[in-house]
């Protein structure tokens, strides 16, 4: 918002050498894979039952996991921003954890957690729930690494727009959840936004932790990325296929949140 | 924003760095002579022992080994990766090298593996057959279809007329292998080397010989190798009494 003023100042010429490099070294490698797919049988490829199975249940668990992270994130993120207590920054340096840990280890950590024999796995199975394999098991890892994306661009929303405005509602005499509601998070929602798409593209890429935790059953626990890390092992043209829906997938969801941020800001 | 920006370039920045740790590189100075080995994952273990006594007998000699699934290694030496010698868990994979023209000379059989069931030390679903796994509420791991080992335990249920209902179809045996070590699932069905290798974490259980199946692993030195000589000396000791009394001690079978 600053910087675009500053391009009309002029950029020093070297800038743009690294930049097209870094560029060029994302978009190549989507290209190269774009050259090795064999369109003839691309609609085959990518409307067989297992390819169906997996987007369909990876679109509907990457949105009750994005669902799950504005339940919780938004909650976090204010808390994290406005309450103060002491062990904030500790506290906030560990619940952005997942986004620095391989997901692998988080699939782990959620395995002895929520297991079968995990730290709470026995009274869920007393309790008649059985998360392992399931569909729900599926959504947790999705939620559990999502989660620190839309804290993160909420929790740093909140700090950099200030109290300002939520102190005027409260002096006019509004009500903590009325501030909340009608100042606090309208004044943050494009990074409101920003911040669930954020979470539904890592919800919907999701695949260590997934693969860890989860298991792999078609129709159950199978998602996209696991289809085309399956598919890779005896049918490249398959995983090519679906990588590629996977890619237009997440095209459309960030042209689908630049329209709907630059409406709002 | 900044401390947005800072916190998310630092966590890429970690990513990729754990993610780069898993290449098993040698030494960074290159002994005398060096030798690359593509070999199955569930080679893992035997090879790394037969890499050290390799070493061992040929002094000034590195062995370094990529593991992987066998269709990731042919996918990787079609790519053009860097490997002397292939070892694959099963034929079908080899002769796809081969027909890719992969493959200095022919391949040869160095062992064999086959099927065993595999369940928690304290069998809590009490599996005592293969048609066990089929009973209602057994949960079963199994690996999926397309890969070697689910491939096998597809023939195994043919053999035997059992049709599983698995819970999860993994993309390797180490995974079905875990999910049972950790209690996730009642039973597997893994290689007899992955039940063996488990350090007691899962016990086997076995298939009655005629209904098991069994995989041959080929090995062969591959076109691209830059030390034919050695990648021959390595193939040779493989299927030499040394390599073949060190994969026996694992559970695998004479080829």
């Amino acid at each position: 918002m600053i910087r675009s003023g500053a391009s009309r100042l002029g950029l020093p010429g070297w800038l743009f050498i690294p930049a097209v490099f870094g560029g060029l070294f994302i978009v190549m490698p989507l290209a190269a894979m774009l050259t090795r797919v064999e369109w003839a049988n691309f609609p085959a490829l990518i409307t067989s039952e297992a390819s169906r199975d997996a987007l369909v249940l990876s679109l509907r668990t990457s949105l009750i996991a994005t669902g799950l992270c504005f339940l919780l994130g938004v909650p976090m993120a204010v808390v994290l921003a406005r309450a103060r207590f002491r062990g904030r920054d500790l506290l906030r340096a560990l619940v952005l954890l997942p986004l620095v840990l391989p997901p692998v280890v988080a699939g782990i950590a959620l395995l002895y957690t929520f297991g079968r024999r995990g730290l709470l796995g026995h009274s869920l199975e007393v309790a008649g729930v059985q998360v392992a394999f399931s569909t729900t098991a599926v959504v947790m890892a999705q939620t559990f690494v999502a989660l620190p994306f839309l804290v993160i661009s909420v929790e740093a929303a909140l700090r950099t727009v200030g109290t300002r405005y939520e102190s005027v509602a409260a002096t006019l005499g509004a009500p903590p959840t009325i501030v909340l509601r009608r100042v606090t998070l309208p004044v943050v929602l494009p990074a409101l936004i920003s911040g669930l798409v954020l979470s539904f593209a890592r919800a919907l890429g999701e695949f260590g932790a997934t693969i860890t935790f989860a298991g792999s059953l078609q129709g159950a626990t199978r998602t996209l990325p696991l289809e085309i890390y399956l598919q890779r092992e005896t049918d490249s043209a398959a995983a090519i296929a679906l990588s590629v829906v996977l890619i237009v997938v997440a095209v459309l969801i960030m042209g689908l949140t630049r329209g709907l941020s630059g409406r709002t800001a | 924003m900044t401390t947005n920006t800072r916190a998310l370039v630092g966590a890429c920045a970690m990513l990729a760095l754990a993610s780069c740790g898993s290449s098993e590189e040698a030494a960074s100075t290159p002994p005398a002579s060096r030798l690359t080995v593509f070999a199955a994952s569930s080679l893992r273990s035997t090879f790394t022992e037969l890499g050290k006594k390799f070493e061992a007998e040929h002094p000034g000699t590195s062995v370094r080994f990529n593991f992987a699934g066998s269709a990731d290694l042919v996918s990787q030496l079609q790519q053009g990766a860097p490997g002397d010698v292939f070892a694959s868990a099963d034929a079908a994979n080899m002769d796809k090298a081969a027909a890719d023209k992969l493959l200095a000379g022919s391949a040869t059989a160095f062992a064999t593996n086959s099927m065993i069931i595999a369940v928690p030390p304290n069998n809590p679903a009490h599996i005592t057959t293969f048609a066990d796994l089929a009973k209602p509420g057994v949960e079963v791991v199994i690996c999926a279809p397309t890969v070697p080992c689910g491939a096998a335990t597809k023939k195994v249920e043919s053999n035997t007329g059992v049709t599983l209902a698995p819970v999860s179809e993994e993309s390797s045996v180490v995974d079905v292998r875990n999910k049972v070590a950790t209690g996730e699932a009642d039973a597997g069905v893994v290689y007899v080397t992955e039940a063996m290798g488990s350090a007691g974490k899962v016990v086997g259980i076995a298939i009655a010989g005629k209904l098991n199946v069994t995989n041959r692993y080929p090995i062969a030195v591959t076109t691209s190798s830059h030390s034919p000589r050695l990648a021959a000396d390595f193939q040779a000791f493989v299927l030499g009494t040394n390599g073949q009394q060190v994969l026996a001690e694992a559970g695998f079978g004479p080829a």
